[in-house]
């Protein structure tokens, strides 16, 4: 199937009444948690992942995804109004979102927000589907060693840009790895590390660990402090949250830049929209006539980040659906998705399931329609989420989660894993470990250890095998150098600094 | 102060880092005692104890880098208080979920969450108790009515059968 035959199926799927309500209820819900700070779209995903298990899979990834490109568009409310970013992957957007609106204009920025995330997410989906079909063509190539060398690899990545610390993000990629093992080796039947407990035979439900890391450990972070900020107000009325020509005029650039930007990190495993957001930002405050104006207020230093971070989403569904690699917590989320619902996302995805990977890609085109529909009228409504206490919020976001991960094994045991998990979530932010290279390694383990395994089947133990196809030792000459990265001073710096400067 | 003086000022069993690394190290230990037990190579190839033969060693390695390093820093540097109010209305929300958990069986979800919703409503955010009853209870009769009603999805039941 051609790209454009490809993308008219994929309409025919996602135009269908059915999907069409999933994708409106994906985008909505993922702006209200966008708009929410302290509640981002890996952890909605995780909570609702189990009411999907009897949805169409189609349907399914269509609402998934909107919830994670809605979120995108959401978060930039509450950095502009409250200037607390609603995402991380708005944090840049408070330096002239929450000025712009001390100057009254909260209205333009709101809608330059939505307009720059439009205009980017469609580019991001563009770009998807054009480099998605050949990318899946050229890695059917790929056997055992080189599936093993890009995991590394992507792991390697995720490794050097999920914390300050390099050496906490291994130490959490390697507990995922642990907690991967859990259950009953595929190879031998041999049972590892079930303690004795019959429930760890199948291993721990990803399920449960996701909402207990995300969730629950970010509900927990939040619940420190009662106290929440002073909303600024929202001016009423749609010609009011239109900008105006001149500052249209001054994004034009800064749209471009974004969509750019975010889509090439969005690729790279690891770097994620956050990184995009500073990257596209910096860009575009050194190509800037007014360079000093950058952080007063000024509507590019609003459009280049919020675009990059909606066109990053298109760029990180193209290593997860053509590869079967995740880039970040949340397509490691969408990874385990896929997976439990019986598919094979890896090069055939899309050829064995054109339904799926066009309906996704035509929905979302679709979606970001939607979300500039929903975002631009709809602003002042969605922060009066805003003024939704707390003090209901968080225990209803445990109900969800207790009855998530109840849903999905009819199992005590399994809620009883889910509090030990959360409190993990909790200790891992506190003590500054990362958790997406835990997601990621328990994502990956399983897989990695099989590629790796069978690779020294295939060569009879010999460890050559990983460096002798070109590919592989390619791929894992990139995964060491990454590794070694931060021995170099002035890379560590680099690294470090731009971590800092995520927050 | 020196820095013997230093590293006794305060209990290193304080710090984040030397705790979690040493935690991590025993978990290391414990995936390469466990590994030792399953075959690591087998006539078709590696078996069940190879891989975590491999990334238990490097768990082991990394985490006494993460302690040795955070002894050398508490060495030089004095390390800021943890804000243990902070942590402990965090850790009090997770008591009080935990025992929501354990309180399942008997109390079943519908009775135990509306005393969850109570605890946080009132407790701990200091709404009035009337005002963290009625949430209870409302918010525990939304659950029911949303998930074993309308979307037939079981909750876990305890003695009084819901």
């Amino acid at each position: 199937m051609d790209i454009a035959a490809g993308l008219l199926h994929g309409f025919a799927v996602a135009l269908t009444p059915g999907n069409l309500m999933w994708c409106f209820i994906g985008c909505f819900l993922g702006t209200v948690v966008g708009v929410l700070p302290g509640l981002g779209p890996a952890a909605t995903i995780a909570m609702l992942l189990p009411l999907t298990f009897q949805m169409d899979p189609t349907s399914a990834i269509i609402m998934l995804s909107g919830i994670y490109y809605g979120a995108k568009y959401g978060g930039s409310t509450t950095s502009i109004l409250l200037n607390v970013p609603g995402e991380s992957a708005s944090v840049v957007t408070c330096l002239d979102g929450y000025q712009m609106a001390r100057k009254g204009r909260a209205g333009a920025a709101l809608g330059i927000a939505a307009i720059a995330s439009f205009v980017a997410g469609t580019v991001g989906v563009i770009a998807l589907m054009l480099i998605s079909p050949p990318l899946a063509k050229f890695a059917l190539s790929f056997s055992s060693p080189e599936y093993f060398a890009l995991m590394s690899l992507g792991l390697a990545m995720v490794v050097l840009l999920a914390g300050k610390s390099l050496i906490k993000a291994l130490l959490a990629m390697l507990v995922g790895l642990w907690i991967a093992s859990m259950g009953t080796d595929l190879f031998t039947a041999q049972s590892r590390f079930t303690f004795g407990q019959s429930e760890l035979l199948d291993g721990v439900d990803f399920v449960v660990v996701a909402i207990g890391i995300f969730a629950l450990g970010e509900v927990l972070g939040n619940m420190e402090m009662r106290e929440g900020s002073e909303v600024l107000p929202v001016p009423k009325g749609l010609r009011n949250l239109l900008p105006t020509l001149e500052e249209l005029k001054a994004c034009r650039f800064a749209f471009l830049n974004g969509s750019v930007i975010g889509f090439l990190i969005g690729i790279l495993p690891g770097a994620g929209s956050t990184v995009a957001s500073f990257i596209s930002y910096g860009v575009e405050k050194a190509v800037s006539k007014h360079p000093e104006k950058f952080g007063t207020g000024v509507p590019e230093g609003v459009a280049a980040p919020e675009g990059a971070n909606n066109s990053e989403t298109g760029g990180a569904l193209v290593p997860m659906l053509t590869l079967g690699i995740p880039g970040s917590s949340t397509t490691a989320i969408l990874l385990a998705a896929l997976i439990l619902w019986g598919l094979k996302p890896g090069p055939l995805m899309i050829q064995d399931n054109p339904s799926l990977f066009w309906g996704l890609v035509a929905s979302m085109y679709v979606g970001n329609v939607m979300l500039l529909i929903l975002n631009i009228p709809l602003i002042p409504l969605f922060a009066q989420i805003l003024k939704l206490p707390v003090a209901l919020l968080y225990p209803v976001i445990f109900g969800i989660s207790i009855v998530g991960v109840y849903s999905v094994s009819g199992s005590l045991f399994d809620v009883w894993m889910l509090s030990a998990f959360g409190l993990l979530g909790y200790a891992m932010r506190k003590l500054e470990y990362p958790s997406a290279p835990l997601i990621l390694g328990l994502v990956l383990g399983d897989s990695m250890e099989r590629a790796l395994r069978q690779s020294l089947m295939m060569s009879s133990g010999d460890l050559g095998i990983l460096v002798s196809r070109p590919i592989s030792a390619v791929m894992l000459a990139l995964a060491v150098l990454i590794l070694l990265l931060p021995v170099f001073k002035k890379a560590n710096t680099w690294r470090v600094k731009a971590l800092e400067e995520n927050g | 102060m020196g820095t013997l003086e230093r590293l006794m000022a305060k209990s290193v069993f304080k710090d984040g880092d030397v705790v979690s690394g040493a935690v991590l190290t025993g978990l290391g230990v414990f995936v390469v005692s466990e590994a030792r037990n399953w075959d690591y190579l087998t006539p078709e190839g590696p078996g069940p104890g190879f891989f975590p033969m491999w990334y238990g060693l490097v768990l082991v390695v990394l985490s006494l880098v993460v302690v040795v390093s955070a002894l050398a820093r508490r060495a030089h540097t004095p390390q800021g208080d943890i804000d243990w109010q902070r942590v402990g209305r965090a850790l009090l929300a997770w008591l009080a979920l935990t025992l929501c958990i354990v309180g399942l069986k008997v109390l079943g979800f519908v009775i135990g969450f509306a005393l969850l919703v109570l605890f946080v409503v009132s407790v701990m955010y200091g709404r009035p108790l009337a005002f963290g009853i009625v949430s209870g209870v409302a918010t525990a009769a939304v659950f029911y009515l949303v998930f074993p009603v309308a979307l037939n999805v079981a909750l876990p039941v305890g003695v009084f059968g819901f």
